[in-house]
């Protein structure tokens, strides 16, 4: 993974001092709240419903063990001994002291880790697809550009007030996983005719009030202009963003007000000023990056893969977790555990510091000290040799994080919702826990297949519900919270934004119209349909028909 | 019976505060049940005290909220101040501990 330099380690350091000192100013008054606000979010502090949050970036949702036992040491020492992963490859700490953070932010630069633009109207944490330099499908590994990405987006000082939030995501394989269609800029590699690397530039996507799938920008950029273009965009978004309402500030609704067409001419006559810049990006520059994320010394596959195969034939949870958990390496002999934050009875997303150090301890037992974060709030442990998935196996199931949920009902996205945040109108976790235990038959979820549930507390779509096979919105109506039911949304390479099927309901019944919803499914389904494919076959109403009978 | 208590957040350590009132005196306690509760007559005088705490750099934030007041325990009517004053309600070993009794 990309080590910092010195140059790297003296920003952050001088960037912490900076922000001890402001919140020693504000903690004697020489600065008030409306002079502190925008400083503390600048260094990823948010003041929430109970407490002070803080959000540390994991860039790409790239974890190295280490990092993953100071985040531990830093739950225990500093929080209440937990941190919840988000749905932007990030964690957070939900119990700081204000008085803290400082001390907090200097632990974490020693194992280069930050929260800088991890709020605010600046670029954000640069995302990508969690399977990046592994997946069986990638055209190219994804991380070197995300690392140029933001070495570029860290505090540049054109885009550091932009008129609003700005989300970048970048995927390097056939299938898309990180969500591109739903991010400002989104972003593909592909190869062309020539075998030579370029990207496919998405843009305007985003959910919250106004859910916009991206559209094509660029259908391919060459690799030298990667960050050339990107400028061009910005300084297009900046420059004729809203500023003057914050439902309106998107660079979705620049790119839909103008026109993909018109918007893409500015970004092209800017583009053309900028192109042969020192932007442009030289090969030297991308192979000093790429040298970064090298292949790990795999070993040749282990050819007595005996324990495996007997436990798959006699050992029907192993089986289960094998054929759900572990997917594809690209080197032969190795696969990809899924790790789900998924649990019976526990918070989604949450993650408690003795599970983050058993974690870190198997990642470098069973890997290479590597762990990614998925967008979907789980983790991964990317490189297991076969022959050693029963052993890792027995051991995630100790933990209680081998649960086989990858993909399925039970796999909810939510977010914080108001047992934390202070934007939400309504709960998320709680009625995300209602519905896994209403789900809690393992093959049940399994007969049902492939189905996303996402639930968002408010219409900022943090859980990204617009995107869910089923979405749920929590609303407030004369102060009671209810729940709306959208269906047919996706966030993969067939995005679509999700229907709103009729009135919201109390959250006492949601889990009964999920119910309702899978069993119109079942009666519905061909073959071994998945849902998205036959609610698109059939439409809304049989589902309707369930929910509101 | 209903009435209002000011609620706000301390300002080092972020964590929900109420205003309770003794004579001249002015404490930010983290106990909805010991707060202070105010009419609509009181409101005002209750505000001009946490904008005081305000300027002495204690809280952040402050502002009225209603109360339900039965068997003499203090209850917020919105589940907003509710989870404020009781801490988050998610089920699982994660969850913090309440703050006060629910």
């Amino acid at each position: 993974m990309y080590r910092y330099d010195e140059f790297d380690h003296r920003l952050l350091s001088q960037r912490i001092g900076q922000f001890r000192d402001q919140v020693a100013r504000r903690l004697s008054g020489q600065l008030d709240e409306d002079a502190f606000r925008p400083l503390r979010l600048r260094n990823g502090v948010y003041l929430q419903l109970n407490a002070y949050m803080l959000r540390v970036n994991i860039p790409y949702g790239l974890l190295s063990s280490r990092q993953l036992r100071r985040l531990a040491d830093i739950a225990e020492r500093y929080d209440r001994g937990y941190g919840h992963f988000s749905t932007r490859q990030n964690i957070q700490f939900n119990w700081p002291r204000l008085v803290d953070i400082p001390d907090m932010l200097a632990e974490l630069a020693e194992v280069e880790m930050h929260a800088m633009q991890s709020s605010g109207n600046c670029i954000r944490n640069i995302t990508a697809d969690h399977l990046a330099g592994i997946a069986a499908d990638e055209v190219a590994d994804p991380r070197p550009y995300c690392e140029i990405i933001r070495q570029w987006s860290t505090l540049h000082p054109e885009f550091s007030f932009l008129p609003r939030k700005f989300k970048i995501a970048v995927s390097g394989a056939a299938r898309d996983r990180a969500a591109v269609h739903v991010h400002d800029i989104g972003i593909r590699i592909r190869r062309n005719e020539a075998g030579e690397i370029g990207f496919h530039i998405l843009v305007g996507g985003g959910l919250g009030r106004t859910p916009v799938i991206g559209k094509t920008l660029r259908e391919f950029l060459p690799e030298a202009d990667l960050l050339s273009y990107l400028e061009a965009v910005l300084r297009v978004y900046n420059r004729y963003g809203r500023r003057d309402n914050k439902y309106k500030a998107r660079i979705k609704i620049l790119v839909n007000d103008l026109g993909i067409g018109a918007f893409a001419a500015l970004v092209e006559e800017e583009w053309q000023r900028l192109r042969h810049s020192a932007l442009r990006l030289g090969p030297a520059d991308i192979e000093r990056m790429k040298a970064h994320f090298p292949r790990p010394d795999y070993l040749p596959p282990v050819n007595d893969t005996s324990e495996y195969e007997a436990l798959r034939r006699d050992d029907p949870a192993f089986d289960r977790w094998a054929e759900n958990a572990v997917f594809s390496h690209r080197q032969p002999g190795y696969g990809i555990v899924m790790v789900s934050l998924k649990r019976s009875g526990r918070p989604t997303g949450d993650m408690r510091a003795d599970e983050m150090r058993a974690l870190a301890r198997l990642a470098e037992e069973y890997g290479f000290g590597e762990i990614r974060v998925t967008h979907r709030q789980n983790l991964v442990l990317p490189d297991v040799p076969l022959h050693r998935l029963p052993s890792l196996w027995r051991e995630l199931t100790a933990l209680d994080l081998a649960m086989p949920n990858h993909g399925l009902l039970s796999d909810i996205i939510a977010c914080p919702g108001m047992d934390y945040c202070a934007l939400a109108t309504a709960r998320s976790i709680p009625v995300a826990q209602a519905i896994a235990e209403r789900f809690d038959d393992l093959d049940y979820l399994h007969d049902i297949g492939d189905l996303s549930l996402n639930i968002s507390g408010c219409i900022n779509s943090c859980a990204h519900h617009n995107v869910a096979n089923i979405g749920i919105l929590g609303v407030d109506k004369r102060g009671q919270e209810v729940y709306q039911i959208t269906l047919g949304g996706s966030s993969g390479d067939d995005a679509a934004i999700g229907k709103r099927i009729g009135p919201a309901l109390p959250a006492e019944d949601v889990p009964a119209a999920i119910e309702g919803i899978v069993e119109a499914f079942l009666a519905e389904r061909e073959g071994d349909e998945r849902f998205i494919d036959t609610y698109r076959r059939v439409g809304d109403q049989p589902f309707k028909e369930r929910v509101y009978a | 019976m209903t009435a209002s208590v000011i609620t706000a957040s301390s300002l080092a350590l972020g964590h929900v505060v109420y205003l309770r009132q003794e004579g001249e005196c002015c404490r930010w306690l983290s106990d909805i049940q010991a707060a202070t509760l105010f009419g609509d007559n009181d409101l005002e005088a209750a505000m001009v005290s946490a904008a005081a705490a305000v300027a002495a750099n204690e809280i952040v934030d402050p502002y009225a909220i209603a109360v339900d007041v039965r068997g003499g325990r203090i209850e917020p009517l919105s589940l907003r101040e509710r989870i404020r004053a009781h801490g988050p309600t998610v089920a699982g070993d994660s969850a913090p501990a309440p703050r006060s009794a629910a």
